[in-house]
């Protein structure tokens, strides 16, 4: 329903088929040999399944996962990440970032062709780079763009983008899918919505795949570019079923009339695990690009007491939900970042459950029980607070369920209340009517996540929905975008997750495992910190195992 | 019967507006927007933005000129434009759809009727019988059973056990290279398990309201007097009673000339068809105004024109209605 959505920097093109991205970390685990050899053999197609159909074919107005998945096979970027997530080039062949940190140099790839022929140039990047600062493109994906001070075309293949200060996550926001200036700037120029031309239903990229067909929540299909710049795909056809019921993408898959779904821990731990299905299937798990978490709303005075944040992260075990809700399939979170990426740390303070030394902080911060109903009580009120997530997360609501009894057992008495995705967002989330929520956020691939934290981001329409402010961690936040240098962003962001770690500003739940079944037939898959499609246009069928011949 | 005509037409157009104000109402104020749901939880996005997509849906001006707006396009037969990204017209998104769901629920309803008409008249007759009682027992089963469960189920038996019959969707994979009566069978397999499912449930219902229907004939006195002549029970039930027995069916069939075009939700989202239940739930999920609108403005017509028609044909058959004057 509503999945942890990404954290604005993009997964490049790529990454995102299926939500496929990895991101850092240990590499995926294979959980059965494949039995299918030969050496790799153009043709055949993977029939993939999505629960939403796509909402437009123009990608960088849209922001549903599915749009960017077929987005991502028929448009580039200038850059994309590569397998252990490192930036290489896609449409650049090269760049060079000047010794003031503020200009980034893009030399473009020669010969590159759009699906219809006519030459990539930097014209593209210019009219994409316009398109996207213009107020009004309805896109989410302006703020990267409007960051920039300039752009200038330097020749036919060179670029030069210039920013008033230096801004580290500019390079990754160029993994941006580049738009056909050839089509899309002169209807841009008169004014005209470019959602209503037909470049949204047929589009032509410079990807490794061509569109073909969209048929309006039946499937979607595209072809594989023999042209693509950096080699053919092996898969003749990519199709993406528009099939709305888990359950029934579950069957389909049992039935191998999809090659490759999501699956859930329940699916992947106990009703796959019989010979057949392993015969044709083989199953990956590796860290997804998301944690879960419990937030608080920090302007409630008793939240705003970090003796209690730190009494409540004790009182959860967090293990616990992993096991019971994850069935395993999860690691403990202990702050906003993946484990396994650079700049990840777990040298901060952690919060091993102990129901007593929660007890012991909360009567510390003055929580005491005095007439003896088991609830805590300061100034005459009993510590009650409701918890809100949305529906449709079974997930979610069964941690709120195993939390709301480990608080009960240290003396606060917890309600769960749980709404439509829509209302949620809307009556509750932006106008911070909440004490407690539990919600998840995506990750991308910068650890910049001033969005998020900075105090400055508090408004309604902003990011910062539990109302965090603290100076030190807005300086880090700060000092972390204005530099390109590895190892002092290194620095900073373990810096800013050992003063979050202590402060405790949310209880870091756990980040789950993502879990796929993709067809035995299909090889060529090399999991890799970028999770399993980094590398799609090298996965193939062994010609004699090939399924779909037309 | 002009003038009657000509005063339901003008009540229903009342009745109309009021529908429609009503529902533009009710969505509008339904918490959620679908700037948010677009937007949301995105970082990259400024508040700007989210402004200009206001601005750009009209969502910023007030309610009633926001109504005023789109009743202004209606009156020229214009739905508006989707909020979807895709911003086609709301008229194509649910042109597009209309016939696999007529097509769907017309085959429904022929299966309903074809086997609940029968099925009630002949537990009347025979009532208390063996097959009465089988038949009631069924019909339970029928009104119990959750649509998808069953979808499920047979799924997996037909789909994944036995491999029948195809899970879901409309066509196959290779359909463009079939011969076209490949492509027919095809798409029958394809609705094999959608129309049962779709079925079931109205089975049940129809065929107890039928049931009732012809008990309630069979004990009116012409009947016991057709009996009385010696009339042969063929001929008594099935031309004399059913007659009359049949007419309340009428009534049903009005009615359900708008859920000709409402898709299910649950069949069409188990078995992945593209009808129209699953775009009314997506839209309103979505918040997708225009087209939660538009999909109301024609289940409401539909509903108006179906009263109307069963009104209609109860005047021509029973003046004492015309008379009357209802217009309920």
């Amino acid at each position: 329903m509503a999945p942890a959505r990404r954290l604005s920097r993009w997964l490049p093109a790529g990454l995102l088929i299926l939500g496929l991205a990895g991101c850092g970390g240990e590499a995926p685990s294979a959980e059965a040999p494949g039995a299918v050899t030969g050496p790799p053999a153009y043709g055949d197609t993977i029939v993939e399944a999505s629960i939403g159909d796509i909402s437009g074919l123009i990608p960088n107005i849209t922001s549903d996962s599915a749009s960017h998945s077929v987005g991502s096979l028929i448009y580039d970027g200038l850059v994309r990440a590569d397998r252990d997530l490192s930036l290489t080039g896609e449409l650049a062949e090269s760049w060079t970032i000047s010794k003031d940190e503020r200009t980034i140099t893009f030399h473009l790839k020669k010969g590159v062709r759009w699906h219809d022929g006519a030459p990539f140039t930097a014209r593209d990047v210019e009219f994409t780079y316009r398109y996207m600062r213009d107020p009004k493109t309805p896109t989410a994906y302006a703020e990267d763009f409007l960051q920039a001070a300039s752009l200038e075309v330097v020749d036919p293949h060179t670029v030069r983008v210039h920013y008033e200060r230096p801004y580290a996550p500019a390079l990754l926001s160029w993994a941006l899918w580049v738009l056909p200036a050839h089509i899309l700037e002169e209807p841009w120029r008169k004014g005209v919505d470019l959602r209503t031309t037909p470049q949204n239903r047929h589009p032509i990229g410079t990807g490794p795949f061509r569109f073909h067909e969209w048929k309006t929540q039946e499937k979607v299909v595209v072809l594989a570019n023999p042209d693509y710049h950096r080699g053919r795909p092996y898969l003749d056809r990519v199709v993406l079923r528009i099939i709305p019921d888990p359950a029934t993408i579950f069957l389909e898959l049992k039935a191998r009339n999809v090659d490759m779904a999501g699956l859930t821990p329940l699916q992947f731990r106990r009703q796959t695990e019989y010979p057949a299905f392993a015969k044709f299937f083989e199953k990956y798990r590796y860290l997804s690009n998301s944690y879960a978490y419990l937030g608080f709303n920090l302007k409630d005075p008793r939240f705003a007491d970090r003796l209690v944040r730190q009494a409540i992260a004790h009182a959860i075990d967090k293990q616990e939900i992993i096991e019971g809700v994850l069935l395993g399939l999860g690691q403990e979170a202990v702050g906003p970042y993946k484990p396994g990426t650079w700049w990840y740390t777990d040298q901060v303070r952690t919060f091993p459950y102990d129901p007593d030394r929660a007890k012991a902080l909360l009567r510390e911060a003055g929580w005491r029980d005095r007439d003896g109903d088991g609830i805590l009580e300061k100034d005459g009120k009993p510590f009650r607070f409701t918890i809100r997530t949305n529906q449709g997360n079974s997930v979610r609501i069964q941690t709120a369920e195993i939390i709301q009894r480990r608080l009960k057992a240290v003396g606060i008495d917890v309600n769960i209340h749980v709404v439509e995705w829509a209302a949620f967002i809307n009556t509750f989330i932006r106008k911070r009517d909440f004490e407690a929520i539990i919600l998840g956020w995506g990750l991308g691939l910068d650890p910049d996540q001033y969005e998020i934290w900075h105090s400055s981001k508090t408004g309604p329409d902003q990011l910062n929905h539990v109302s965090y402010s603290n100076p030190e961690v807005d300086r880090l936040l700060e000092q972390g975008r204005r530099t390109f240098d590895r190892e002092r962003r290194t620095a900073i962001y373990r810096e800013f997750q050992r003063v979050l770690a202590e402060d405790q500003p949310l209880v870091f739940l756990y980040v789950p495992e993502a879990l796929t079944a993709v067809s035995s037939r299909i090889r060529g898959i090399e999991p890799a910190p970028a999770g399993l499609a980094w590398n799609f246009i090298r996965w193939y069928v062994p010609q004699d195992a090939q399924r779909y011949t037309r | 019967m002009l003038a009657y005509v000509a005063r339901l037409t003008v009540v229903s157009a009342l009745q109309m507006l009021a529908i429609t104000l009503l529902a533009f109402l009710v969505i509008h104020l339904a918490p959620g927007e679908p700037v948010v749901l677009q937007q949301e939880l995105q970082t990259t996005q400024s508040p700007q933005q989210r402004q200009t997509l206001r601005e750009l849906y009209g969502l910023d001006k007030p309610l009633h000129v926001q109504y005023g707006v789109w009743l202004n396009r209606l009156v020229r037969l214009d739905l508006g434009r989707s909020f979807s990204p895709d911003g086609r017209p709301v008229w194509e998104k649910i042109r597009e759809r209309i016939p696999v769901t007529l097509s769907l629920n017309l085959a429904e309803i022929c299966l309903i009727y074809l086997t609940a008409v029968p099925l009630g008249v002949f537990a009347a007759v025979r009532r208390h019988s063996l097959f009465d009682r089988l038949a009631t027992v069924f019909v339970f089963i029928g009104f119990a059973t959750p649509d998808f469960w069953l979808a499920l189920l047979l799924m997996i038996l037909f789909g994944v056990q036995l491999g029948w019959l195809p899970i879901s969707g409309l066509r196959s994979l290779n359909w463009e290279y079939l011969a076209p009566a490949a492509q027919a069978w095809d798409l029958v397999t394809h609705l094999v398990l959608p129309i049962f499912i779709g079925a079931f449930g109205g089975l049940a219902g129809l065929s107890r309201f039928m049931r009732g229907s012809m008990l309630e004939v069979i004990r009116q006195d012409y009947i016991r007097t057709a009996q009385a002549k010696g009339l042969p029970e063929r001929v008594v039930f099935y031309k004399h009673a059913l007659r009359n027995a049949v007419l309340p069916i009428v009534t049903i069939l009005g009615l359900s000339l708008p859920g000709l075009i409402g898709g299910s939700v649950i069949v069409e989202s188990v078995f992945a068809i593209p009808g129209m239940g699953q775009l009314a739930v997506q839209s309103v999920f979505a918040r997708d105004y225009p087209v939660v609108m538009g999909l109301l403005t024609i289940g409401a017509g539909l509903t108006l024109v179906g009263n109307r028609l069963a009104d209609v044909c109860y005047g021509i058959v029973d003046p004492r209605i015309r008379i009357a004057g209802r217009s309920a």
